[in-house]
This record gives structure tokens, sequence and C-alpha cells, in this order.
């Protein structure tokens, strides 16, 4: 293998694993709140058609962006009601947003699968850009590309230094202490599934109008629901789902090149090494229970509403 | 010189659906002064600290803080106003570190994490209480968790300090610890609101004292001019006995018999028991005091089936002779073994389920079932005999498990169990959270028993529960068994220190049993 096709493997690794990384810190924030929100993938379904179909009006790529994280949050507003304040099952509900978000989308991107974009540039940041060998992988990239970068060490920062991820971590761990000195666990949880539901549309619309500029069906191909298990056996770390995601990517890229490279393995079989290998090598890493303890948002998953 | 008064409460009233908790309360606490409210259970003390602290707002009445009408609409406002308090169930976050859980109370106010770390430095040593900042609440003792709820108080100004049963998780030494602590505050001129039900530690340390009764105010007291037996009797009213004494017995041939138990820790939040061994005779009660987390609830489960020891050439537990370390609960349990375990909702019973339901899962060994089919008449038949011979509230056999109050559905287990006549009793924690009238049913209950021949281990963290009742005792600390003495020839600061872990005291050394159970 030379040198040039694996600087690209790497390329196509950031690349790959950009929507994985988006939506995965989206419900690790939303998760970090103690809400299970399982609609990923119809949040992200809802913004790769939503991204394609504003993109091929109007032809301005990042209007398709923003109307995509505006639909996310709309359906992530919808899932915030029931489980919120009408005090649903959180699961029950999270599968109902995904049936739903992948019917919708079909039905109204029925039209446009064919159909072509302008798809959104790459865009060399002057300097950055110049290192040799990384320049290329990491700075070569595109908008989204970047703004996951920064997302990923706002997000970083917000857990470790800020008086607001102190807030959404305690409401996380136990909503009723939260509540006792006076925190509003609604309105944090509230947030952080909007917050979410943000993420998964921009996750869903880098799909659609970068990663393979078109719209089909069911496009997301299960990533919503390997973000969910991404961010569990990350163990609800930003860095550990950054590797993850970019461990997808690389697997992903891997099975392509070793299907070019015409190996005599069934490409069915390769086409679940992404899946397959992410989720081994993070569930390895969790393997010590007592960081995990830390880690985990002790009350996920089960309402909370004020008793008096 | 009219001095300000620093709370009054007139006519409080708060209506919940179906009961009315607070009836026309007054009370007044003056500055500095250190103010107790007791009660049973159901009573209305915790209604009235939420009202004060702002979690709830009253339906009627008024409230004067520094004689200035106030509305408390929230804890937030409460804080502000020098109002701060203690839970009983801490609501500290275990992933946290203390300054970050100190922090998120103070809200903006806390300043920045380094100043503040000081700051608990300062407070915290100042009154006797030394905590490191940076250390994560997980891995504190709840002796250092209640220190950092109270030193979270006292980092702001404040005036008036609600404590919440605080004594009810502490070693005696930690109690005098506190005492000291809220001493010092209170000579400083912080008036202090103090709910208990312990009534030796009311008139110790309390100036005044205010009884609630069924909702409403039932007397007023200055505590040291009151014996325990007075106020107790303001507290229950006439109709129940409040202490008895039971005598003490030397118990018949063994049991229960542990010999040198050990277990592993399988993660950290686990004690592992280090060679425990202890023999317990038929007829007789053994107590094993400590605070929880040092191993109790572990040493139970050995016992209880739930966790099984290896098979070896020498098995560590023997009921009556033959050793059970392979056997399962229902395998136990036929051969005598009785237990009600810490947690009512959950172990205990079945939430959702019937009591007669809950009758079933223990004693269906017992005629309740024939031919793989439920017997539903003898089943409703026995639950309705331990509703009624343990005076049970509960509107009937089919009231669900979840629906009656801790008190009632604890009478109701240990009725279960010991309906079923076990020859071994484990009973952890027999009276937590329970009221006066029905601790006094549960202790006669347990004594019957005993009489009757049953081998007894009670578990508990209240002291004056295991004076009352037990034959013999000892101390859990950190996994380890202290020596076991007869009840009456230990004294409380003996086991105070066993708690601690010091098992080398020796009481035969030490001055008169002081104790007087209350």
């Amino acid at each position: 293998m030379d040198f040039d096709l694996f600087v690209n493997i790497l390329y196509a690794t950031i690349r790959t694993g950009t929507p994985l990384l988006l939506v995965a810190l989206g419900e690790m924030v939303c998760e970090k709140s103690g809400v299970l929100n399982l609609g990923q993938e119809g949040m992200m379904l809802m913004g790769a058609v939503t991204g394609f179909i504003v993109v091929n009006h109007f032809d301005i790529v990042a209007l398709g962006f923003v109307s995509a994280a505006i639909v996310g949050m709309l359906m992530a507003i919808l899932f915030a009601v029931i489980v919120l304040f009408l005090n649903a099952n959180q699961v029950a509900t999270g599968l109902a947003l995904t049936i739903f978000g992948s019917g919708l989308s079909a039905f109204i991107g029925a039209d446009y699968e064919g159909k072509i974009i302008t798809s959104l540039d790459s865009l060399a940041l002057p300097i950055l850009s110049d290192i040799p060998v990384i320049g290329h992988i990491l700075f070569n990239q595109d908008l989204v590309v970047y703004f996951s970068f920064a997302m990923f060490v706002g997000i970083y920062l917000f857990f470790k230094k800020s008086r607001g991820g102190l807030i959404l971590r305690s409401i996380g761990e136990n909503p009723d202490a939260a509540n006792v000195i006076g925190l509003s666990v609604l309105k944090v949880r509230f947030l952080a599934i909007c917050f979410g539901g943000a993420m998964a549309g921009i996750a869903g619309a880098y799909l659609s109008i970068a990663y393979t500029p078109l719209w089909t069906e069911n496009m997301t191909s299960g990533r919503g629901w390997i973000a969910l298990a991404l961010v569990v056996f990350a163990s609800w770390r930003a860095e550990r789902i950054i590797l993850g995601a970019y461990l997808f990517g690389f697997a992903s890229i891997i099975h392509l090149v070793a299907q070019g490279l015409g190996f005599a393995i069934s490409s069915n079989l390769l086409a679940i090494l992404p899946y397959a290998a992410t989720i081994v090598i993070l569930i390895m890493l969790s393997a010590n229970k007592n960081k995990l303890k830390l880690y985990e948002p002790v009350s996920l998953g089960k309402p909370w509403f004020k008793k008096h | 010189m009219h001095k300000i008064k620093r709370l009054e409460l007139r006519g409080i009233s708060k209506q919940y659906p179906g009961c009315l908790a607070n009836d026309n309360i007054d009370l007044t606490i003056e500055p500095g002064e250190i103010h107790a409210l007791l009660g049973e259970n159901g009573a209305g003390k915790s209604t009235l600290m939420k009202i004060i602290y702002g979690v709830t707002q009253p339906n009627q009445g008024e409230v004067f803080f520094n004689e200035h009408p106030v509305n408390i609409k929230n804890p937030a406002q409460a804080r502000d106003m020098g109002i701060g308090m203690v839970f009983q169930h801490f609501s500290l976050f275990e992933s946290l570190t203390i300054v970050e859980n100190i922090a998120l109370a103070l809200g903006k106010q806390g300043g920045d994490i380094k100043s503040l770390s000081e700051r608990i430095r300062i407070v915290s040593s100042r009154y006797g209480m030394p905590l490191q900042p940076d250390r994560l609440v997980a891995t504190l003792s709840t002796g250092e968790r209640q220190r950092v709820e109270i030193v979270r108080c006292l980092v702001q100004d404040i005036e008036l300090l609600i404590l919440d049963e605080p004594t009810s998780v502490l070693t005696p030494q930690e109690v005098e610890a506190l005492f000291s602590t809220l001493r010092h505050l209170s000579s400083e001129g912080c008036s202090i609101l103090f709910i208990s039900h312990k009534l030796h530690e009311v008139t110790a340390l309390c100036d005044h004292a205010t009884i609630l009764r069924h909702g409403k105010v039932s007397g007023t007291c200055i505590p040291k001019q009151e014996t325990s037996k007075s106020i107790a009797t303001m507290m229950v009213g006439n109709e129940t006995p409040i202490s008895t004494n039971y005598n003490k017995v030397q118990g018949d041939e063994v049991f229960l018999c542990i010999d040198n138990l050990s277990t592993n820790a399988k993660h950290d939040f686990e004690v592992a028991l280090k060679k425990i061994s202890l023999n317990v005779k038929k007829g007789e009660i053994l107590g094993i005091a400590g605070v929880a987390g040092n191993g109790q609830e572990e040493l139970l489960m050995a016992l209880s089936g739930e966790i099984r020891q290896k098979k070896s050439k020498n098995p560590s537990i023997y009921f009556d002779g033959q050793p059970v370390d392979s056997l399962n609960p229902f395998k136990r349990r036929r051969l005598g073994m009785g237990f009600v375990p810490e947690d009512r909702l959950g172990r205990g019973a079945v939430p959702t389920m019937t009591l007669s339901q809950n009758t079933l899962l223990t004693s269906f060994d017992f005629g309740l079932v024939k031919n793989g089919l439920i017997q539903v008449k003898k089943m409703k038949a026995l639950a309705n005999l331990i509703i009624e011979k343990y005076k049970v509230k509960a509107v009937g056999e089919f009231s669900h498990a979840e629906s009656l109050s801790g008190g009632n559905l604890q009478k109701f287990i240990i009725g279960r169990e010991m309906q079923q006549n076990p020859k071994l009793l484990l009973a952890s924690h027999p009276t937590w959270g329970v009221d006066i009238g029905a601790q006094v049913a549960i202790h006669k209950a347990l004594i019957q028993l005993r009489d009757q021949g049953g081998a007894i281990l009670v578990v508990s963290e209240d002291l004056d529960e295991l004076y009352q009742i037990s034959d013999r005792l000892c101390a859990i600390c950190d996994g380890e068994l202290s020596p076991i003495k007869a009840t009456n020839e230990v004294s409380l600061e003996t086991v105070g220190c066993w708690m601690a872990g010091d098992f080398s005291v020796d009481s035969v050394n030490e001055k008169e049993i002081v104790h007087v159970a209350s």
C-alpha cells in the first residue's frame, strides 16, 4: 500500500466519521442530562431530506444545513414534549420517533431520489493545511468537519470546565437533589434534547449534502443506532466518542478499499466490519466498571416530574 | 430589650390530596436558639420543613423571617435569605467532587473553584469538620457526606440551619462532634431547627422543642426540664406504651454458625467480609451495630443465600449444624430461615403486587399451593390474618404493597416472616423509618419469637433499639466483626469505638454503663 493511498484513507476516515461524531456528541449531551433519545436515526433522516430539498431548490448549501438543524430540533421538541411534560416512556417514544422520521423522510423525499445538487466544497485552512500529511488529513476538509472539531472541543471543555456542564451532569445523576438546590431539571433537559436534535439534523444533512450528495430512502443506514451504542461504549466521554467515530470511519473506508483490491470475502461480510469493529473496541475500552460508574448518568431514561 | 425573632410561623396549614399534613401550626425561633421539632413519622415534620425551605408552599398561614412577612417560593430564595437545610437523604452528587457539589448549590455567588476551595477549607476547619474540597463525594463516608451538606450551608451567611434527622447515620462519637459544631454555631447567633425522634439527643442539645402529632402542635416544652418519657408521651399520645424493658436471656444451643466467612468485593462500592465468625443460639437475639455500608448488606446477602459461597472443604455457614454455603435462598428457607431485608419495596415485597400475593412469595410452602395450583382462599386468609394480628393499616389483602406506608409495610413483612415460625430470623433495620407505636409492636413480636426458641440476628444502625432488644451485641466495621459481648456488659462508648473500627477497647476497664434506653 503506497503512502498516498494511506493518507487518502485517513482523509476519508475523517469525512466518514464526521456525521457519526456529530450525532453522537449531540446524544451524549442529551444522555448526560438523563434523557435517552432513541430517535437519532429518525432525526438524522429528517435532517438529511430537509437539507437535500432546500439545497436542491435554493442552491445555498449553508441554508440546507441550517434548515436541517431546525427540522432536527423540531423533531426533538416533539420528543421532549412527550417525554418531559407528558412523562411518557423514553424508550418507546424514541423508537416511535425513529419510525416516524424514516417514514416521513421517505414520503417527503420520494420525488427527489436521483436528483443532483451542488455539494459542499472543501476549504483548505491557510497555513494549517500546509503542514505535511496532517495538514491534508485534518485541515483540507469542508466547513462541517471543522464545525465538528469545534463542537468536540467545545463539549469537552463544557463538561470539564464550565458551570453549565456541572449543572447538566448533576441533573443526569440525581434530578431530585438538583431540584432541591434550585436547578430547573425540565428546562435543562429540554435544552439538551433540542441540542441533540439539531446535531442529528446537521449530521443527516452532511450525509445528503456533502458525503454522498444525493438523497435515497433510509440513507443513514443505521448510523443513528451506532451513535447510540457509541455513546454508551464511549462511557459518555467526548474524547472516546471522537475516537470511536473515526474508528467507524476508518473501518468503513477499509472495507471499501478491500473491495476495490478484490479480496475474496463477501462484500456483505465486509460491510459489517465498521459496526463490529467499533463496538468490539469500545467494549474493550469500557471494561473498567469503576471508571464507568463515574461518568454514567445514573438517572438515564427515568422520567422525572415535580412531586408537589 | 426586645429581641428580634428569627423565624415565626403563624397558622400554617398544608393540605395534600387525602391528607391534612399541617394543621394551623405556630412556631417561633429566636436567634441562636436550638429548637427541636419532634414527632412520629407522618406527624407533619417534613412538610413543615419543606415549607420553611421553600420546597413547597402552605395553603394557609404566614411566615415571618426576622419579623418581615415572607413568601418563600423556592429553595434558592430561602438560601438567599440565609436559610440552609441538611437533608436526611443527602442531596449530593456522587460523581462530583466536594467543591463542585458546593459550587452547584451556591450558584453565581460561589465564585471560582479555587477561591471556593479555600473558603471550604477555612470554614470546615473552623467548625471542626475538616474536608478536602477536591475529593469525590462517592469516596466519602456517610459522616463526611453530612459534613459536606453542613459546610455547604455554612459557606454562605447563614441565620437559620435546618437539620432533618442528622444523627441517624452517625456513630455516637460523630454525634458528639456534630453537637459541638451546632453549639458553636448557635453561640454565634445562628438559629438551628433540629428534627429528630431520638429523645435523649433532644434533651441533650436543644433549648426548646415543638412536638407535632397528626399535623398539629401537640405541645411545646423546654427539653432540659423534661424526661424522655414525658416528651414521648406528647409525641404518641397516651394510647401506646412507650418504652419497655425486655429481659435479657442466655439462649440455648447454637443454630446459626458462621465460621471464618470471607468474601471478595466485586467493585469499589462493595465491602469485602474479613474472616467473620459468630454464633446465634436458639432463643436469643444477636445485634450487629454499625454505620451503613460497612459490610452489613454483604453479610446478610451471604446468610440469606442471595450470594452463595463456593463449595469448599471448610464450609463457612451452618444452619443447625448443616452446612448451607451452596444452598439458594429457597432451600435455606426450607431449613427454617426467615428474612426481613433492608429495602422493603424491591427485596421485601413486590410493590405492584397485592398483599396476599406478597404473602404467597415466601409462604407458599405453608399449604398455600396444592398440585401446583394456588389455594386462593387460604392465601387471602393468611394475608388477612397477618394484617389483623400485626395491626397493619391497609384497606385489605388486595391493597398493593406500594400503597402502604413504610412502617405498615414493614409490619406486614415482619408478620409474614413471623407467621412461618422461623427457626432463624435475619432482620435488617427492622424499625428503620417506623414510628414509635409500630416500633414497640415489632420489638414485641421479635421478643416473642425469641422466647419461643427462635434464633434472631438483627442488624441495625439504631443503638437504642439494639440495646433494648438484643441479648448479645457486636459491631461491624469495614467488613470486620468486633468482639461479641452480652449487651448489659458493654457500654455505649465501647460500641462507638467498635463502630469506628477500634476493636481493642475493652469495656471491663470502663466506668459503669451510662446508657439509658429511651
